[in-house]
């Protein structure tokens, strides 16, 4: 157990995979000579040439569906975004490919491959580089999809991302990867994919927050504590498949809920949570669920406007005392 | 053995293409001199056998007209009727153990891989029995045991993945070949030219075959392609490349076997652009008029089927004898493929939700 940051945590975890089996390789863009954008893939190079981690050209699309390839021929290729917004030109291999290659086959040929990267907001990086884009990839049926809020479960589900036969779906967060926190070093630490967290235990309130959202709910509940309110954070960490079970039984223990998440809120996934509390946990409300989610606007480049298009800690705090009918 | 005349295909008007390669320095006399050579090579058997591919995958399509026409086949349904000699010829070069993916018209590469024409007709009218066990349908044909990685929907979507294919070959340091056929239309997607720089610059045995049928649907090669020529394509990767007559199986045999050599000697890729034509609709709702029926004659003067026999029989490895025996033999096979997927069952209501994910949390 040491205390490392989240891009550490998940260097040891592909490091300990590239390590443990040889159909693992790791490609993208600058994630070889380079060390990675975010240095996530450091000394990887070094340690297992360029066989195994090999720098491909700016070329999405192609090098995401020469990954479904390699895939379907036997490797289990872990495919690095420099960001989750050049993801999006790759979008017809993943969707169209990687997520219904075992339907479409009757079951022949299942595809084990990580797509992995910071998703969801920067610093002033403006719209075309700043954006959460879970609710795409939790849409399609075939794909897994998993966002790590901690270093700890950044490693546990990383590896066992690596380790699934589906395709899955691995979003990071660029605020987040000098997060700190403790990991284990055995490397057989896993952390099942469908699995929520309870991150906070309480009984007055639960917040339901993912990725970046975890630490400022954690602050928020901290805070409210001092006021006098209990709060439960749960944390998915799973999109797809969502553990609803572990948040439907807070929701029935606290009876209010906020959902917070950075994505926007159209169609996203606070919408889709929000949707199976009220199914299946109607008559335990309180109060309406209240959804907190980045603003529904392309984010701005100023630094005053891009605070605002993204819940932060008081925003939280005040939707907790919201459902709490407090103020 | 004598060779099909009058092309239709200008090969002669090409380009010279960069000597990047020997086989590319040839000429196009010098290359046909050598098929011939080699086409002396086959056995007589093998000959026939590969005119026997053919009238199987014809009169497997005709059938499957009449069977969508019946509305015992759903959905979209792209007949591989005139193109016969591209899957055979290219097929025929390969090992048994090579991949092989191409795009939405695929039940002739299915059948020729090895798919039993039962599993594939199955698979056409969604019964449980077919190669996808009643999921894929007529665009999505698999046979992981053959190692037919399927046919593909989306436009050029199985370029890169037969980029893939090849890549886990030469990775795992397997001599196996991965064959990637895809239409002409294909070849303006970002995704053929991603494939192809990765592919010449990692050095991937995959070889891509560009069925140049000359239309995108409704949608002429002249009025969608600025250079139409798509085998120079491969000049801007110095890939190797060759220009191929789609008509003629052992042309395209013979352009197959120089990739795969190089693919297998050199782990070296080619662009083959193999130019044929559809006979039919580009898919059975298709009405067709875009395209005059004097050019559709046209190119039937040239129908491989036809232009193979003719060359059979003169040689005297065919004759009306053993062309009945085949025809008989195919008749017989499809008929049966037909019954099969006829008396076959659904798929069981609870299907629906298998196979979507390997490991189901």
């Amino acid at each position: 157990m040491a205390v490392i940051t989240m891009r550490e945590a998940l260097n040891q975890a592909l490091k300990e995979e590239l390590s443990r089996d040889k159909n693992v390789f790791l490609m993208g863009e600058e994630v070889a000579a380079y060390q990675g954008a975010y240095k996530v893939t450091k000394g990887l190079l070094e340690e297992f040439g360029d066989k195994r981690v090999i720098d491909t050209p700016i070329t999405e699309l192609g090098f995401a569906g020469l990954g479904v390839g390699a895939a379907m021929a036997g490797l289990r290729p872990v495919v690095e975004f420099m960001t989750f917004n050049f993801s999006i030109l790759a979008t017809d291999q993943i969707i169209n490919s990687a997520a219904k290659m075992l339907y479409m086959s009757g079951g022949q040929f299942n595809i084990p491959i990580v797509f992995r990267g910071p998703n969801g907001s920067a610093f002033q990086v403006s719209s075309q580089h700043s954006q959460a884009l879970e609710s795409w990839f939790a849409y399609f049926p075939g794909l897994k999809v998993v966002m790590p809020s901690t270093p700890a479960d950044a490693k546990g589900l990383l590896k066992s991302a690596i380790r699934d036969d589906d395709p899955v779906i691995f979003l990071e967060q660029e605020r987040m990867y000098g997060n700190k926190g403790e990991v284990s070093d055995d490397p057989e630490f896993l952390i099942p994919l469908g699995v929520a967290d309870v991150k906070r235990e309480g009984k007055d309130a639960t917040i339901v927050a993912r990725s970046l959202m975890v630490p400022y709910a954690l602050k928020a509940a901290e805070e409210l504590e001092k006021q006098g309110v209990s709060v439960e954070v749960i944390d998915p960490r799973t999109i797809r498949p969502l553990d609803i079970e572990t948040i439907i039984k807070s929701v029935k223990k606290t009876n209010r809920v906020v959902v917070a998440e950075e994505s926007h809120p159209f169609c996203g996934v606070g919408a889709e949570i929000t949707a199976q509390i009220s199914v299946q946990a109607f008559d335990y409300l309180d109060a309406p669920v209240k959804r907190l989610s980045g603003e529904d606007v392309p984010m701005p480049y100023a630094k005053n406007l891009e605070n605002l298009a993204i819940p932060d800690v008081k925003r939280i705090i005040d939707a907790v005392r919201e459902v709490a009918y407090l103020d | 053995m004598s060779k099909p005349e009058a092309s239709v295909i200008e090969v002669e008007d090409r380009p010279a293409q960069p000597a990047q390669d020997e086989s590319l320095s040839q000429d196009h006399t010098k290359r046909k001199e050598g098929q011939k050579a080699r086409a002396e090579q086959l056995e007589d058997d093998a000959l026939l056998n590969l005119l026997y591919q053919m009238i199987l995958i014809r009169r497997f399509e005709e059938k499957s007209a009449e069977a969508y026409s019946l509305g015992k086949i759903g959905g979209f349904c792209h007949l591989y009727i005139g193109q016969e000699a591209v899957a055979v010829g290219a097929l025929s070069a390969l090992r048994p153990d090579d991949y092989v993916l191409t795009s939405y018209r695929d039940h002739g590469h299915a059948l020729i891989k090895g798919i039993s024409p039962d599993a594939v007709m199955a698979e056409l009218y969604g019964k449980a029995t077919g190669c996808s066990a009643g999921k894929g349908g007529s665009m999505h044909m698999f046979d992981q045991n053959v190692n037919f990685l399927g046919g593909h929907g989306i436009v050029g979507g199985q370029i890169p993945l037969g980029t893939g294919i090849a890549f886990a070959a030469k990775y795992k340091g397997t001599d196996q070949v991965s064959v990637c056929f895809f239409g002409e239309a294909a070849v303006n997607q970002g995704a053929f030219h991603e494939s192809l720089n990765m592919a010449q610059l990692w050095k991937l045995p995959c070889i891509y075959i560009c069925e140049n049928n000359q239309y995108g649907m409704g949608t002429s090669l002249e009025r969608a392609m600025s250079l139409q020529d798509v085998s120079q394509k491969a000049y801007a990767y110095e890939m190797a490349s060759e220009f191929v007559d789609g008509m003629d199986v052992l042309a395209v045999r013979e352009a197959v076997i120089r990739a795969a050599e190089r693919a297998r000697e050199k782990s070296l890729p080619t662009l083959l652009e193999i130019r044929t034509y559809r006979f039919m609709g580009h898919s059975m709702s298709d009405p067709g008029n875009y395209r005059t029926r004097a050019e559709i004659e046209k190119y039937q003067e040239r129908d491989p089927i036809k232009l193979f026999t003719q060359s059979l029989m003169e040689t005297g490895v065919l004759d009306d004898k053993s062309l009945k025996e085949i025809e008989d033999r195919v008749h017989a096979e499809v008929e049966h493929a037909a019954q099969f997927a006829d008396e076959s069952p659904l798929p069981d209501p609870k299907e629906l939700y298998t196979h979507v994910y390997a490991n189901p949390l």
